[in-house]
């Protein structure tokens, strides 16, 4: 057994450039999702009806797809349309858009127990549109959404292991193909298992430091 | 795409659907025996929990599933696609489901267990008449939705081979050489299933809210 996990190690440049993808996967991803979303969730929170119905079809589609028949259609449905992209701008694609419509639920979430005076007191004072929406409405969605971001960023790192499918060379792929290659499943798959467990207690760390400011900031 | 390739998807779904009631069915016990575990602050099997809830809530469904697949046979376990495939899923969710119940243990009233020990009630019978219900009420949205993130990672199952849904689909667009379609149909399954389960779940939550309101 301790041989195995020797072996891996022997392999560990693979290991930690599957480590080093994932998180570049994450971490692109999950900046975007929540750009985009921020923006998505500026048309769920308005009152005009056609564009919030069709920003509502689809945040509710994706929230009822599972990602792996996702990132499946990105990448090989879409090619019979024409359209086709490598597996890195597929797996990104697949991620930031799936993301984005978890992400502006979360913000719209967030949104519906905030006090309405701090926006209707940036009226007054003559914020309307997009400039009131970023000054006024969101950054305090941002900081009150903190955790639940953080438990999605979480998500995004766990759902960048499925892309794993379309041969994207992220973790979980480099822990496959060292056991693969020297038939050491578990000595693999367990150093995959801690690395991810090691991602996600920096994300939650994270979140707790962004949380504790923004309690020393109200 | 033929009608029989419809029906293939559709067998699929059975396996898909089994599996997950499986998952569910092993998993919610499970997470309740482990969020008793931590409750009663049972010294080192607490601490124990603790990691495991820690650990599987951070591991992705695919590396636990090959974890599970190919580490087993390999320690002197034979495994198949199947039993893996419901191992994986049970440990996963019944470290979700631990946190959920947890959640509604600790938010307990104290006094309602101390009033059932002044009239005598032993713990097992304070648990059931007194506990259990009121924490099956309070986590149920919550565990809806653990039961909907479940169903949306099942088509992990098909990377070690099970043939549900997902493997179905991608069978039929390697044969038709048209893999939109059969995604397509895969996907018609999916939605109504999740969103059937997210309705439930809103419907509760905003009955909740409109009983604490009045």
């Amino acid at each position: 057994m301790i041989h195995d996990f020797t072996v891996v190690w022997t392999e560990r440049s693979l290991m930690l450039s599957g480590l080093a993808n994932t998180v570049i996967l994450s971490v692109l991803s999950a900046v975007c999702a929540l750009f985009l979303g921020a923006m998505l969730a500026m048309l769920l929170l308005r009152r005009n009806k056609a564009p919030v119905v069709a920003a509502r079809v689809f945040v509710d589609a994706m929230r009822c797809t599972p990602f792996l028949l996702f990132a499946y259609i990105v990448y090989y449905g879409l090619p019979s349309l024409g359209i086709s992209f490598d597996n890195w701008s597929s797996g990104l694609l697949a991620l930031i858009i799936y993301n984005t419509a978890y992400m502006a639920e979360i913000l719209r979430g967030a949104a519906a127990s905030q006090p309405p005076q701090p926006v209707e007191a940036g009226m007054a004072f003559g914020f309307s549109g997009f400039g009131l929406y970023r000054r006024i409405v969101l950054p305090p969605l941002i900081l009150s959404a903190g955790p639940v971001v953080g438990n999605q960023v979480i998500q995004i790192i766990k759902d960048s292991a499925f892309l794993t499918i379309i041969a994207l060379p992220e973790l979980t792929h480099a822990a496959s193909s060292i056991q693969s290659r020297h038939y050491v499943p578990f000595a693999a798959f367990i150093s995959a298992v801690l690395l991810y467990w090691a991602l996600c207690l920096v994300v939650e760390t994270g979140v707790t430091a962004v949380g504790r400011r923004a309690d020393a900031r109200r | 795409m033929s009608a029989a390739d419809v029906l293939a998807i559709l067998s699929g779904a059975v396996t898909t659907l089994t599996l997950s009631a499986i998952g569910i069915l092993l998993g919610l016990p499970l997470g309740l025996a482990m969020a008793l575990i931590r409750w009663g602050r049972v010294p080192l099997a607490s601490q124990l929990v603790a990691a495991y809830v820690s650990l599987l809530r951070a591991t992705p469904l695919v590396t636990l599933l090959l974890l599970l697949f190919f580490a087993l046979p390999n320690v002197g376990v034979p495994i198949g696609p199947v039993s893996a495939g419901i191992i994986a899923l049970t440990m996963n969710t019944s470290a979700f489901n631990c946190e959920v119940w947890r959640a509604s243990l600790m938010d307990f009233p104290k006094d309602q267990l101390e009033a059932a020990q002044s009239v005598g009630m032993r713990a097992g019978l304070r648990f059931r008449r007194i506990v259990f219900p009121q924490i099956v009420q309070a986590s149920l949205p919550a565990l809806i939705n653990e039961m909907s993130l479940l169903i949306k990672v099942t088509p992990v199952l098909a990377v070690v081979g099970v043939v549900d849904i997902t493997r179905a689909a991608v069978r039929i667009g390697a044969q038709t050489y048209e893999p939109l379609p059969p995604f397509l149909v895969a996907i018609a399954i999916y939605v109504p299933i999740v969103f059937a389960l997210v309705t439930v779940q809103r419907r509760i939550e905003r009955r909740r809210r409109l009983l604490a309101a009045t």
